[in-house]
């Protein structure tokens, strides 16, 4: 089984490059499936469960980080595509915290990219575009040619990745996404993310909404200075 | 990229019929234009070839460069690209200052000698404009003509395109006439999506869409040479009348009833 782990900032076209992947490979007789992880609302799973008959499932990780989510589940939901006898598992992240990158070793990593995002954006999403395998820019019909390829340098230049352009409302080059699923590994037994997550988890995410660090515990900051670990 | 001759192979149209024009050739140094009423398929047409249509694109249309279909490799690198399109976009989305945003695309088109090919860039692309672009500014504060003018510069002299496609040059805000003037200097095979009858009847043949089909082609015959002459000077008379209006004259009637004379005398 391949395992593919779309992530991308929010809006940048992540279910509309898999929707199209997806009608391409169920033509092809393939069988697979598809998990969405999102923070509060999703109805992917239903579009795509209606749209092409294949078994999907959502979570939402509410008060969970999404990529902390993400590799909670993980295990678990390879587990239940295997039992669906699946080709293929689609998992598309949430997209919030680009700290973390969702990606875990022997998976092929997406990353969706929009054209109309700012030039200096690939230096701003660190692993989330470092760690993937692949990197899809979205919407290129809405930039002139110029912006396109200065865009695609700016993305090579934070990491060299494998770059496929497209206009995915029409389209245009889902063949050559659906070729670079198809090269992909299958995923093996053991399972590892393939960055680091950030350290420690943090008082915030888990609820505490006091500002200040001296209000917090485990790996904390001040303004001036570094890092430094607060607690037992 | 050397490049002899391009072919379109036709496909199907908006209904699924075959195009009646199964295949059109072009070598280097043609000037075709595509004409049509909005939404009969012009810019679908130059899209095809901007993206070497292979029998993957909605119309089925194929491309050939030399007589063969484009290897996938030219098609992902930028720096081997033959084909220049210059959208309807007025407006760019990059938030980088134009200096920068140029040095990256020359870099990526041409190694080396950057700083002498954005001056060119630059003096290109202020010929047509009416403000002239400054290097510093951010592309997002241009005007839809300095947009315009810079695209057009920019696929000329940097790409460095053997082939360039222009989809209607003329509702932007640049001078037109000094844009054709200027793009006759280059040898290249150009494409003009086009609704002006100048700009049509420059080229040496036009194909005719509807219904998301290539309909058929008309060669500009000796006629047609003779009229263009005179369209071109219609033009001329209506381009420096927008002109007086732009720099903020009046006009004179004396002046408008002799340049009206004028044309009918010729």
């Amino acid at each position: 089984m391949k395992v593919l782990i779309c992530a991308g900032p929010p809006t940048s076209g992540k279910t509309t490059v898999l929707k199209q992947v997806v009608k391409k490979f169920k033509d092809e007789g393939k069988r697979l499936a598809y998990i969405k992880i999102d923070v509060q609302f999703t109805e992917e799973d239903e579009v795509f469960r209606k749209q092409f008959d294949i078994p999907t499932k959502k979570v939402y990780s509410g008060e969970l980080c999404p990529d902390h989510c993400n590799v909670m589940i993980m295990g678990d939901a390879i587990h239940w595509a295997m039992e669906n006898n699946t080709d293929i598992l689609f998992v598309e992240t949430a997209g919030l915290c680009l700290r973390c990158s969702p990606y875990v070793e022997s998976a092929l990593g997406m990353v969706v990219l929009e054209a109309t995002s700012g030039m200096n954006l690939p230096k701003k999403i660190g692993p989330l575009l470092g760690l993937a395998d692949v990197a899809i820019i979205t919407k290129i019909d809405l930039v002139s040619q110029a912006e396109r390829e200065v865009f695609r340098a700016n993305v090579l230049k934070a990491s060299k990745v494998d770059i496929i352009e497209t206009d995915a409302l029409h389209g245009i080059n889902i063949g050559r996404i659906v070729k670079r699923i198809n090269d992909a590994n299958d995923i093996s037994d053991s399972l590892l993310l393939k960055g680091n997550p950030p350290v420690g988890v943090c008082t915030i995410c888990v609820g505490k909404k006091e500002i200040g660090w001296q209000k917090h515990f485990g790996v904390v900051r001040p303004l001036e200075g570094d890092v430094f670990y607060r607690g037992e | 990229m050397d490049i002899n001759y391009l072919e379109i192979i036709g496909g199907y149209g908006r209904h699924g019929a075959e195009e009646p024009v199964r295949k059109v050739s072009l070598k280097m140094g043609d000037i075709v234009s595509i004409v049509g009423p909005t939404g009969s398929g012009k810019t679908e047409l130059i899209n095809d070839v901007e993206r070497f249509a292979d029998d993957n694109t909605p119309s089925r249309r194929r491309l050939l460069i030399d007589g063969k279909s484009v290897p996938e490799e030219s098609v992902g690198d930028p720096s081997k690209n033959p084909i220049a399109l210059i959208t309807q976009h007025t407006n760019f989305l990059s938030d980088l200052p134009v200096q920068e945003f140029l040095e990256i695309h020359a870099s990526i088109r041409q190694a080396g000698h950057t700083e002498s090919v954005i001056e060119r860039t630059l003096d290109f692309a202020n010929q047509l404009t009416g403000e002239s672009i400054i290097l510093d500014s951010a592309m997002t504060e241009l005007s839809g003509g300095q947009t315009r003018a810079l695209l057009i510069a920019d696929a000329v002299v940097i790409g460095n395109s053997p082939i360039i496609l222009l989809d209607e040059i003329e509702n932007a805000g640049i001078h037109r006439t000094k844009a054709l003037e200027l793009l006759k200097n280059y040898r290249k095979i150009f494409f003009f999506v086009t609704h002006d009858p100048r700009i049509a009847l420059l080229s040496d043949f036009r194909i005719v869409m509807k219904g998301g089909a290539m309909q058929k082609i008309i060669s500009r015959n000796e006629k047609e040479k003779k009229i263009a002459e005179g369209i071109k000077k219609m033009d001329d008379v209506l381009s420096d009348f927008r002109a007086k209006i732009r720099a903020g004259d009046s006009l004179e009637e004396d002046e408008f009833e002799r340049r009206m004379k004028e044309l009918s005398y010729n």
